[in-house]
């Protein structure tokens, strides 16, 4: 055991100057992140540009559009395991290491976003359920961090120890966490849903759309770091795997816009009050416009990244794949983020247009959880990695490890 | 960055880590800290457990402030539910209401918050249902302005509150009285009944309240007016300080306006002016769409 740690660190510690530069990037990251915060929690959120009209903003766009991230694991899961579809079996693990990544720092923006963050138990305390959807909303992330936690957990064990995991064992983990997938989109978007104060947000469309465009970002995202991970490490991931994600991501879009389109036709076309939101997210509300160049960003990304994705001949060349896939994260960050929240907030309940864009310290303390986030499965990976290909065991010295089922 | 500025943050890290918001002198104030930290939910406490608390609040204060300012837990009379009204046809938008509920009910001058929202229209614009129209930083050398009305807006006290409802920790939820209140020491500041409020009647302290000590109201309800914290929502309680005296005391809006625009009274009293009001006069609601049933009456005397 005490082997296995120290081997542990070593592969940590070990790498090419780049993996170095890149460790030095996050820390100093992570660090301006941390006296970010630890100005927040001195002065209050005042520091944020959040106030009373806008009283959610950068923290939990960003927390919005990682549930979604961690979410897309369910897009390999099942293909993996329901269809026992091979190529991506082989790389289902690193999906669910993505999703256990994007959870910790769902958390942590939750965490940052909170006036009163060391009072935080007191939801366990008295927790208002089942009426709060965010007391649903905390069972149904933890939840599934638990699951993917123990999904990754369970899979490394056993392979430290030279051998495949059961599926016997695997089965009731992948039943559990393919609706609960789905759960975790769908309470966070019930969060902003079930409010009918606001008239953005209280429309039935906005979970399934929550849903499909998340199954978008996060396997793009997943695409990027596999091509990295196989690079840089002896992990296999081949070309089907790779294609395989993206023709799903091309049906997601294809979902994602359909209902964007539906959304629109409907706001527009019945021209009610309830436009406005609409209208200052993409074309500006009395005169107030911070938000509508991003909004267009997000869209021409959206159909760019569509267009590439749907041809299967753009999407196999990966030059053309790999613009797809940032475009796609870049148009989802937008649209599941800022173009989400901000305008459930403008106008106002009682009419007023605040303009809300993020303070520098707000996006100090963003890019600090991030970094967080990228360290943590840089670390998991490095250790991963060896763990599965047999490097790193907890066998004893010279036993040869008997062959796992699925190489 | 300066090495100084880093040490600074490094340090303030450690510091906020710990005893984070809790702006106390250490020494003898320790057990107090801690007493804070592990205060209990106030709907869950005995008599007892809510004067220990009341103590421990008034001696923080008269720490803080250099004053007595007393602390009341009273809880709801028997038979009475609040009910306000607004005559529309009165109000002249002077915000006598606004500054009189800060005082009253020690809101932080810096940063600014005020539960009372005046809202001015300008004639033959819609109003109603659509608020965009509404010009809430109006500031003319005299009111009222010709071609325009007002229409202050504070905390409707629903009948059916969206804000309770979506409360994470049950901090906020509504009084037998029918006031909506909050425990300021079990919020956890997530934000989230502010996002729910049709009304835009919950306040937020983004900072530190700051309220000058010779203006301070000393006679305070903890569900009301005391002495506020960073990061915890806060809003119009009907005055819980005064109107739960016996006898009953107008809240401070009702009492300054000028124009008698403001009405209150107990709904479950048949001769109450509030009943007259709502049975003889055209009254509505905001948002009555939403059935939230605000038990918050609009009016038109003239």
């Amino acid at each position: 055991m005490l082997r296995f740690i120290k081997d542990l660190i070593s592969h940590i510690l070990k790498g090419t100057t780049i993996y170095y530069v890149w460790l030095v990037i996050l820390f100093a990251l992570i660090l301006n992140g941390l006296i970010a915060y630890s100005q927040q929690l001195q002065h209050g959120l005042i520091v944020t540009n959040m106030r009373d009209q806008v009283s959610w903003g950068f923290y939990i766009s960003n927390f919005t559009f990682l549930v979604g991230v961690a979410a897309a694991a369910v897009l390999l899961v099942i293909p993996a395991y329901l269809y026992n579809f091979k190529p991506i079996k082989e790389i289902v693990l690193f999906g669910e290491m993505i999703a256990v990544t994007a959870l910790i720092m769902c958390i942590l923006f939750i965490v940052v976003d909170m006036g009163r963050p060391q009072y935080a138990w007191h939801i366990f305390l008295a927790p208002n359920f089942p009426s709060s959807l965010l007391v649903w909303d905390v069972i149904a992330l933890n939840g599934y961090l638990v699951i993917n936690l123990t999904a990754v957990i369970y899979v490394l064990y056993r392979a430290a120890h030279g051998k495949a995991y059961s599926m016997s064992i695997m089965w009731p983990i992948v039943l559990l966490s393919i609706p609960w997938a789905i759960s975790i989109h769908t309470v966070t978007a019930f969060l902003y849903n079930g409010l009918s104060s606001r008239p953005f947000w209280n429309a039935s469309i906005v979970a399934p759309r929550f849903i499909a465009s998340a199954l978008c970002s996060g396997p793009a995202l997943m695409i990027l770091i596999f091509q990295v991970a196989r690079k840089l490490s002896k992990i296999d991931v081949t070309d089907t795997a790779i294609f395989k994600i993206a023709e799903l991501i091309a049906y997601a879009m294809a979902v994602n816009l359909y209902l964007f389109g539906a959304e629109i036709f409907k706001e527009f076309y019945s021209g009610s009050v309830h436009l406005a939101p609409m209208k200052y997210l993409f074309f500006g509300l009395h005169g107030h416009n911070v938000l509508v160049p991003f909004s267009w960003t997000a869209l021409a990304c959206n159909l760019t990244a569509f267009a590439l994705f749907i041809n299967p001949k753009t999407r196999k060349k990966f030059f053309l794949l790999n613009i797809a896939c940032v475009l796609i994260i870049i148009g989802v960050y937008i649209e599941k983020g800022m173009g989400l929240i901000i305008p459930g907030f403008v106008p106002d309940t009682l009419g007023e247009i605040y303009d809300y864009l993020p303070s520098a310290l707000e996006i100090n303390l963003s890019a600090g959880i991030w970094a967080i986030g990228a360290l943590f499965y840089t670390f998991m990976i490095k250790t991963a990695i060896p763990i599965y290909e047999g490097e790193l065991t907890l066998l004893p010295k010279g036993t040869t490890p008997e062959p796992r089922s699925h190489h | 960055m300066k090495r100084r500025d880093f040490l600074k943050g490094a340090t303030s890290v450690a510091v906020a880590l710990g005893l984070e918001g809790i702006a106390l002198p250490a020494k003898d104030a320790k057990a107090s800290v801690w007493e804070e930290f592990f205060q209990k939910y106030f709907r869950e406490m005995n008599q007892a457990e809510k004067d220990a608390v009341v103590k421990r609040l008034e001696a923080d204060y008269k720490k803080r402030f250099g004053k007595d300012i007393k602390v009341s837990t009273k809880g709801p009379l028997p038979n009475v539910l609040y009910g306000y009204g607004l005559d529309l046809s009165r109000c002249i938008g002077c915000r006598r209401c606004v500054y009189a509920c800060v005082t009253e009910n020690n809101l932080s001058r810096n940063p600014q918050i005020e539960y009372i929202t005046v809202l001015r229209f300008k004639n033959g614009e819609k109003w109603v249902d659509d608020l965009e129209e509404a010009e809430k930083y109006y500031n003319p050398e005299v009111v009222p302005e010709p071609e325009h009305f007002y229409m202050p807006v504070q905390c409707q006290q629903c009948e059916r509150p969206a804000c309770t409802k979506v409360c994470p920790t049950k901090a906020t939820w509504k009084e037998p009285d029918g006031i909506v209140v909050v425990d300021y020491n079990w919020c956890i500041g997530c934000r989230y009944c502010m996002a729910a409020c049709p009304y835009g009647a919950r306040k937020f302290n983004w900072g530190a309240p700051t309220i000058p000590v010779e203006q301070i109201n000393p006679n305070t309800h903890y569900l009301g007016n005391r002495p506020k914290h960073k990061g915890c929502v806060e809003k119009c309680t009907f005055c819980i300080q005064r109107v739960r005296e016996n006898p009953g005391r107008y809240p401070a809006c009702v009492e300054i306006c000028p124009v008698g625009a403001r009405k209150f009274g107990n709904l479950l009293d048949e001769k109450s002016e509030i009943r007259m009001l709502i049975e003889t006069k055209r009254v509505f609601r905001l948002k009555e769409s939403l059935n939230t049933n605000p038990k918050f009456y609009y009016f038109f005397s003239l």
